[in-house]
């Protein structure tokens, strides 16, 4: 299996890590993660400025997975929405088709059939398979009490993403067990976590991830997982912050699902990049040891 | 809550919330602009807006809402479809939406509420009220391709790692297909002056 690999802007800026893990859990499979070539921000970042410049954006980078002949895989939700949510409107919207492609052949690219755009959890569930995902399975976490975080824009809007029930979500739920690991619920676990307004008002962010963070302390969870890199960079490293600032202490560890993944399939820490994040890790690989 | 006193004065008085678009003066309906929410629903996205009938769902169901009580979408529903066109684009308000999708997935009569809001910042910025924050980070876009800037630390960092390097944008392609586009115009010209 190839795919076009889609960085994103968060990535690697802040989370190499999930990069990763997600490669080695990849190869694992035989999965080949193939970087795109050129591509650009998914235009997401722009939606709020000007929808006509996100659609290009995005656009382009389709044009790009295209002519490779690959489908394309990313890491982020905020991605993997955007590249779909254009996508979908490239194929149903003749108008907005046409719109696109003028734009796009000043630089002399073109949009036909643009490629698929998966999310690496959707790649997991779908084409490789919770059982072959079991089998992989070395070390089962059976001491491990997880708390799921989905997000948003994994599941949301609903009708244009098609995946999973955002009322109900379920998959990572699904996710998390194969590995062995106990997948708790707690009641914020619907919540968005407020990254997204963290440039407009901190102070508010930070009080939305706090709400989620004493939900998960209530139901003591050893680790939060996350798949989204932005969702995980507040969660992670603005857990520090929240603890200054509120004088409590949390102390949760926060793993990509690829890093949780990973431990199952028996990598050392150090080949998941573990120890880049923020909220030590320690305890729970200690507990893992026993 | 809406008063209506004949037919050339509304009182519209919105309780609670911390002073962001509250009106609590009687409001002339010389003063509204009845064409705005035709502006709105002729947006991308913004389509749907016609749609709302003012249940309050939306505020109900919003994460933004539960910790700032200001930010009532409900009533930024009401003030397009009212007319008050400055109120909301100069809005600080506008700019809190996370995006989260919470409100269209639940909206009962179909609005598309996330692409509706994003229809009335696309029209705040076409009147040049962008907030900073976006301003930032869309020339940051229109400049280099991403929102960050392909430097040695990042590709040293990846390297410690043992990732490649990442790989680099033909800014030239980003700024050709958005060239022609007003908006960006605007962005990359303050940029410049800056």
């Amino acid at each position: 299996m190839k795919y076009a690999f889609f960085h994103g802007c968060v990535i690697p800026q802040k989370e190499n890590a999930y990069e990763l893990s997600a490669r080695r859990v990849a190869e694992k499979f035989g999965i080949q993660l193939i970087d795109l070539e050129g591509a650009n921000c998914c235009g997401f970042f722009l939606e709020a400025v000007d929808h006509l410049s996100a659609t290009l954006l995005a656009a382009r980078n389709l044009s790009l997975a295209e002519e490779n002949g690959y489908d394309i895989v990313t890491l982020c939700p905020a991605c993997f929405g955007h590249l779909t949510k254009v996508r979908g409107g490239l194929l149903n919207d003749h108008e907005l088709r046409n719109t696109v492609n003028k734009a796009l052949r000043k630089i002399n690219r073109e949009i036909e059939n643009p490629p698929q755009v998966k999310h690496f959890t959707k790649v997991l569930l779908e084409d490789v398979g919770l059982e072959k995902i079991k089998s992989t399975v070395k070390n089962p976490l059976k001491q491990l009490r997880v708390a799921p975080h989905y997000g948003c824009h994994i599941v949301k809007p609903s009708d244009e993403i098609q995946f999973d029930n955002p009322e109900d979500p379920k998959m990572l739920d699904a996710l998390v067990e194969v590995t062995g690991a106990k997948c708790l619920y707690y009641m914020e676990e619907k919540l968005c976590c407020g990254a997204p307004v963290m440039g407009v008002d901190e102070k508010l962010s930070l009080k939305i991830v706090r709400e989620k963070l004493k939900s998960i302390k209530r139901v003591k969870a050893d680790a939060i997982v996350t798949v989204c890199p932005f969702c995980h960079l507040h969660f992670d490293l603005n857990q520090l912050t929240i603890q200054e600032e509120y004088s409590e202490e949390y102390q949760i560890p926060v793993l990509h699902y690829t890093q949780l993944l990973g431990l199952a399939q028996g990598f050392a820490p150090d080949d998941l990049g573990i120890y880049e994040n923020r909220v030590p890790v320690d305890p729970i690989l200690s507990a893992l040891q026993q | 809550m809406l008063k209506y006193y004949g037919s050339s004065v509304l009182v519209v008085v919105w309780v609670g919330g911390s002073g962001a678009m509250e009106i609590r003066e009687p409001l002339r309906t010389t003063q509204l602009d009845p064409k705005f929410k035709f502006e709105v629903a002729q947006m991308p996205g913004g389509e749907s807006i016609k749609y709302c009938f003012q249940c309050g769902k939306c505020t109900a169901t919003c994460p933004i809402r539960r910790f700032e009580p200001a930010y009532k979408p409900t009533h930024i529903v009401r003030a397009t479809l009212l007319g008050l066109r400055e109120t909301v684009l100069t809005s600080n308000i506008i700019w809190l939406c996370a995006s989260c999708y919470s409100c269209t997935e639940r909206c009962p009569q179909g609005v598309r509420l996330t692409d509706v809001m994003r229809a009335i910042r696309n029209l705040a910025v076409k009147e040049g009220h962008v907030h900073p924050f976006y301003r930032m980070q869309g020339s940051a876009i229109a400049t280099l391709g991403r929102i960050f800037k392909e430097d040695e630390f990042i590709n040293e960092m990846r390297a410690g790692m043992g990732l490649l390097p990442i790989p680099s944008v033909n800014r030239e392609e980003i700024s050709t297909i958005l060239r022609d586009i007003e908006v960006n115009k605007i962005l990359t010209i303050e940029k410049e002056g800056e």
